[in-house]
C-alpha cells in the first residue's frame, strides 16, 4: 500500500500559515483540540491545542446555537423535561465535525493522556522550531553522573550480569574439561566465575538555562492580556523544558516598582498604578547578578507589557539597561506587547528603533489568542 | 511508504477465511474483501484520503489528515475501520490493533460489503472507484502541469463549495431524451382565418387577436423558461450551461462523479452502521464465538462503539437498536394492521405471535431501505421512548443543553429533518435567464431550518465565479423571505 499524503498535508499548512493562497483567508477557522497533560502523580491538566482548517462556504444549516440556526436538536439520555442533558464526557469539546461524511469508519476516545515531553516535541513539529544551538562555553558546570557500563567480579547480587556469569562458567567448565557435550549441558558458576555490572563516574556538562518571565500588572492590564500572557507562557514553557535539563524560573512582576514572586502569584496578581518599566529590569539584573551568572547560565528574558511607560526618562532608562547589561547576558530577550487600553504602546516603538535589527531580540504585538501562536514561533524560531 | 508487506499474517488471514465463511452460512453475500494491514499513519492518510490511496491532489486531503493525524496522537481517538465500497472490496486494518478488535472489524467490514453489494441505493455506484479515482487524479494532475497549480487548484476550491448541490435521486432517474429542435417555437402572430379583406376585421376581430397574441406569448415564456422546470442538479446544469473551459468542466464532472459515489453512504449512515454493527455483534458472540479471554474486551469495544452520545444521535446505536426492534418485532408476529391498530402500549407489548419472520425481515430492510424510509417506517412511539429520546434546546452562552420535549411525534419530524436530503439544504436552480438577463436564481426549499447566514455570500460568489452572471438565492431567515445576491461587485439582500 503506497499512500503519498505530504504533497497535500504540506500544501494545507503552507495555506494555514498564509504562504499560499491569501484569497482562503477569510475560511481559516482556528478551533481548539482539548486533550488531557500527565503531570506526574496521577494528576491531569487540560490542553488545548490549535487545530486550525479551512471551511469553504457552503450552502448548509448551520450548527446548534448558531445565530440564526435553530437551536433544538435531537438527542438521547435520561431526565425530564427542564433538566440538563448529560452529554458523553469529553463529547463537549467536540470541534465541529468536518464537511462531507467520509466513508465508514468508526472511531473511539481513546483514554491515555499525553506526557509533556510528547506535548514539546509536538509543538516544535507544529511551529515548526529549531532545535536550540548548543552554546560551548556556557558549559562550564559539570555534572556527575553514573553509567553502568562495566563488568566486576565483585558486587551485590542485584546486580549480577547473568550472561556474563554464565559466560565465564561455560569457559572454565570448557578449559577444565569438565563439560560434555554429549550429556546434557549442564554449568554450574562457581564463586569465581561471578560478574556485576559496575558503574563508572562520568563528567558530563550541563547546560541550564533561566527564564525570567515580567509582567506589566500595572492597572491598565486586563484579564484577557493576562490570559494572553499565561498561556504564552505555559507554551514557552514547554518548548523550553523540553531542551534543557535544568531550568530556573523566575517571575517579576512590576507596575511602579519590581518584585520577584512565585508562580502563582506572577499570573494572578491584579495591581494597580502606574508603569516603571526599568524598575523589573533593574530587578532582572539584580536577579541574574546573584543566581544566574551569565558564563554559566543560558539566560531567557521575556517581558509581556502594554508598554505604556510612564516617562520618556524611564523609557530611555530601560533601554540602557538592556543594551549595557541584560543583552548581553541573555540568549534571548522577547517582548510581548498587548494592546494598551488606555495608552499609546510607545514603548514598543522605542525598542523597535534601538533594536530592532538585534538578533536577540524579539518584539512582537499580541493583541488576539491567535496571535499567541505567532508570539511563541517568533520568539523561539530563532533557535537561540 | 510501508516498509512492510501489507499482506494479512497468517493468522488474520485465516481469520478471515473463518469469519467470511461464518458469515456466508448466515446468509451474508459480499463481494471478495481484501484487507489491507496498515499502520496509523497510512491509515490516517487513507482515511483522508476516503479510502482511496490514490486521489487528486487538493489541500483538503491534506486537512483532514492533519485533524486525524492529530486527534490520534493526543489520544482523543483512533480510526478501527475503513471499507471501500469497490469490488473487490477493499478494507484496511491498523497494524497496532489486538486481535479480538482486528476479528470484530472483520465480521463488521463483512457487514458493510454486504450492504454495498445488496442495498438498492447503491446499485448504482461504480465499482471501479478506485480506478476512476486514480484516473481522476491523473487528469486533475495533468491539468496543474498546464495551467499551474494555483489556477487548478482555486477553481477546485470553487467547486467544492456547491458539491453538496446535487440530486440524490438522479442516479435513478429515467430521464427522456430531449430534442431541442422538434418544437419550433412560434415566432409568427397567431393564425388568421382566411377572409376578403373588407370582412377581416369582422372575422378576425382585433381584440381577438391581441388576446391571442397575449397567450401566445405567455405560453412561448413558459416554453422558453430555462431551465423548463426545477434543477436539482445543480453542478451538471453548470456542467452543460456555464461558460466554462473544457478542461473546467471536467474538473466540474470530476467533483461530481465524486459527489454522486459518495452521497449513497451519507444517505444510509444509520443503516448501514446498524447493519454491520448487528452482524459483527451476532458473528462474534454466536456464530464465530470468541474465547473467554476475549470476551469482556469484546464487550469493552462493542459497547464503546454503540455509546449513547447525548448530544447527537449515535448512528451505530440508533441502527443496531432499530434493527433490533424490527427484528423483535417481527419475530413475535408485531405488525399488521391489526397489530398497528392497537392503542395501548401495554395490550401492544403483551400480543405476542411467534412467527419468527425476524431476520428475513431485515433482509429485506437491506435491500430496500436507506436512513429516511427506515427511521419513518420503523421507529415507533415504543422505541422512542424506550431509547429514551429527546429533544434539547442549546444555549450557547452558558453552553447548557435543556431538555426541551419527549414528544414522540415532534421528535420523529425532526429527526427526519436531520437526515433529509443527506442533511443538506434542498436547493434548486429555478431560472437561468432571470430578469431575461441570463441571471442565475436559485430556490432554498423552506423545511424550517435557515442557511448559515455567514457562508450565504461566499457561496455566491464561487457560484458567480461560474456562471459570470449575478446570481441569486431566495431563502429565509427566522421565517422571513429573503433574496440574496451577489452581482460580481456587491453582494446584498432585499426582503420579499
Amino acid at each position: 500500500m503506497f499512500v503519498n499524503m505530504d504533497a497535500d498535508h504540506s500544501r494545507f499548512k503552507k495555506i494555514i500559515r498564509g504562504r499560499v493562497k491569501s484569497d482562503l483567508k477569510g475560511y481559516i477557522t482556528r478551533g481548539n483540540l482539548v486533550t488531557r497533560l500527565h503531570q506526574g502523580g496521577g494528576r491531569k491538566q487540560r490542553v488545548s491545542i490549535p487545530l486550525p482548517s479551512i471551511e469553504l462556504p457552503r450552502f448548509a444549516y448551520g450548527q446548534p446555537g448558531e445565530n440564526g440556526s435553530g437551536t433544538e436538536e435531537v438527542g438521547q439520555g435520561k431526565g425530564n423535561v427542564g433538566d440538563e442533558l448529560k452529554v458523553a464526557p469529553g463529547e463537549g469539546d467536540k470541534p465541529g465535525q468536518g464537511g462531507k461524511p467520509s466513508d465508514k469508519e468508526s472511531e473511539k476516545v481513546l483514554e491515555d493522556a499525553i506526557t509533556l515531553e510528547e506535548l514539546a516535541e509536538l509543538l516544535g513539529e507544529e511551529l515548526e522550531l529549531p532545535r536550540i544551538e548548543d552554546k560551548g562555553n556556557k558549559a562550564s558546570l559539570h555534572k556527575q553522573r553514573k553509567s553502568y557500563s562495566g563488568i566486576a567480579s565483585q558486587g551485590p547480587d542485584s546486580l549480577k550480569h547473568f550472561k556474563r556469569t554464565y559466560r565465564t562458567a561455560l569457559k572454565r567448565s570448557l578449559a577444565s574439561g569438565i563439560y560434555d557435550p554429549l550429556k546434557p549441558p549442564v554449568v554450574i558458576p562457581i564463586r569465581e566465575d561471578q560478574r556485576y555490572r559496575s558503574f563508572h563516574v562520568q563528567e558530563q556538562p550541563v547546560s541550564q538555562a533561566a527564564i525570567i518571565y515580567m509582567m506589566d500588572v500595572s492597572g491598565s492590564m486586563g484579564e484577557e492580556q493576562k490570559e494572553l500572557v499565561r498561556l504564552s507562557g505555559f507554551w514557552l514553557d514547554t518548548w523550553l523544558t523540553s531542551q534543557y535539563k535544568d531550568l530556573e524560573r523566575r517571575f517579576i512582576i512590576h507596575d511602579a516598582t519590581a518584585k520577584v514572586v512565585d508562580e502563582k502569584v506572577f499570573y494572578r496578581t491584579k495591581e494597580s498604578g502606574g508603569t516603571l518599566i526599568s524598575s523589573a529590569y533593574r530587578k532582572a539584573v539584580e536577579v541574574i547578578d546573584k543566581e544566574f551568572p551569565a558564563d554559566e547560565w543560558n539566560i531567557y528574558l521575556f517581558h509581556f507589557s502594554d508598554g505604556d511607560n510612564w516617562s520618556g526618562n524611564d523609557t530611555e532608562e530601560c533601554l540602557h539597561l538592556l543594551e549595557s547589561v541584560l543583552l548581553p547576558a541573555a540568549n534571548l530577550f522577547g517582548y510581548g506587547q498587548t494592546e494598551s487600553r488606555y495608552g499609546s504602546g510607545q514603548f514598543y516603538g522605542e525598542l523597535n528603533r534601538r533594536f530592532g535589527s538585534e538578533e536577540k531580540v524579539i518584539i512582537r504585538n499580541m493583541t488576539h489568542r491567535d496571535d499567541i501562536i505567532d508570539t511563541l514561533k517568533a520568539f523561539l524560531g530563532t533557535g537561540r | 511508504m510501508s516498509t512492510f508487506s501489507t499482506q494479512l499474517t497468517p493468522e488474520l488471514h485465516n481469520m478471515s477465511r473463518s469469519i467470511a465463511e461464518c458469515a456466508k452460512a448466515a446468509g451474508l453475500d459480499f463481494y471478495d474483501t481484501i484487507f489491507e494491514l496498515v499502520d496509523h499513519k497510512e491509515l490516517n492518510a487513507i482515511a483522508a484520503y476516503h479510502g482511496f490511496p490514490s486521489r487528486y491532489p487538493h489541500w483538503r486531503w491534506g486537512m483532514s489528515f492533519d485533524r486525524l493525524a492529530k486527534t490520534y496522537r493526543f489520544g482523543l481517538s483512533a480510526i478501527y475501520e475503513l471499507v471501500v465500497n469497490t469490488d473487490p472490496s477493499y478494507a484496511y486494518l491498523m497494524r497496532a490493533n489486538p486481535l479480538v478488535l482486528q476479528k470484530t472489524v472483520m465480521a463488521h467490514v463483512y457487514g458493510h460489503v454486504d450492504f454495498f453489494k445488496n442495498n438498492y441505493w447503491f446499485s448504482r455506484t461504480n465499482r471501479k472507484m478506485l480506478d476512476q479515482a486514480a484516473h481522476h487524479a491523473g487528469v486533475v494532475r495533468k491539468f496543474i502541469d498546464r495551467y499551474g497549480q494555483e489556477e487548478v487548484e482555486g477553481f477546485i476550491d470553487i467547486c467544492l463549495c456547491i458539491d453538496n448541490l446535487i440530486d440524490i435521486h438522479a442516479p435513478f432517474k429515467v430521464t427522456p431524451k430531449h430534442d431541442h429542435y422538434t418544437k419550433e417555437p412560434n415566432v409568427q402572430g397567431p393564425s388568421k382565418l382566411q377572409a376578403k379583406k373588407y370582412m377581416d376585421n369582422y372575422v378576425n376581430p382585433k381584440a381577438f387577436l391581441e388576446a391571442q397574441q397575449e397567450s401566445l406569448k405567455k405560453q412561448r415564456d413558459t416554453q422558453e423558461s430555462f431551465p423548463a422546470s426545477p434543477q436539482r442538479d445543480i453542478l451538471a446544469f453548470l456542467g452543460q450551461h456555464a461558460p466554462l473551459k473544457d478542461w473546467q468542466k471536467r474538473i466540474l464532472g470530476i467533483i461530481r462523479d465524486e459527489a454522486y459515489y459518495f452521497a449513497p453512504q451519507a444517505q444510509t449512515k444509520i443503516i448501514n452502521e446498524g447493519w454491520a454493527s448487528y452482524w459483527h455483534s451476532k458473528i462474534m458472540t454466536e456464530l464465530h464465538p470468541l474465547c473467554d479471554s476475549e470476551i469482556i474486551d469484546f464487550c469493552d469495544l462493542h459497547s464503546g462503539v454503540v455509546a449513547e452520545q447525548g448530544d447527537q444521535i449515535n448512528p451505530y446505536r440508533l441502527g443496531i437498536e432499530l434493527l433490533r426492534h424490527v427484528k423483535k418485532r417481527w419475530d413475535e408476529g408485531k405488525y399488521g394492521l391489526d397489530y398497528i391498530s392497537i392503542d395501548d402500549p401495554k395490550k401492544r407489548k403483551e400480543r405476542i405471535r411467534f412467527t419468527g419472520q425476524g431476520e428475513a425481515k431485515l433482509f429485506e430492510i437491506r435491500k430496500w431501505h436507506n436512513d429516511v424510509t427506515f427511521v419513518d417506517e420503523f421507529l415507533d412511539e415504543d422505541f422512542c421512548h424506550e431509547h429514551k429520546f429527546l429533544i434539547y434546546r442549546y444555549n450557547p452562552r452558558n453552553q447548557k443543553r435543556v431538555i426541551f420535549s419527549r414528544d414522540f411525534s415532534k421528535i420523529k419530524k425532526k429527526l427526519l429533518d436531520q437526515i433529509t436530503n443527506l442533511g443538506q439544504p434542498i436547493i434548486e436552480i429555478v431560472d437561468a435567464n432571470y430578469k431575461n438577463r441570463g441571471e442565475l436564481l436559485l430556490c432554498h426549499k423552506d423545511t424550517g431550518r435557515d442557511l448559515k447566514e455567514t457562508h450565504i455570500e461566499g457561496t455566491l460568489k464561487a457560484l458567480h465565479k461560474l456562471w459570470t452572471r449575478p446570481v441569486h438565492i431566495t431563502t429565509h431567515v427566522n421565517s422571513e423571505a429573503k433574496k440574496c445576491s451577489f452581482d460580481g461587485q456587491s453582494y446584498d439582500t432585499v426582503k420579499l
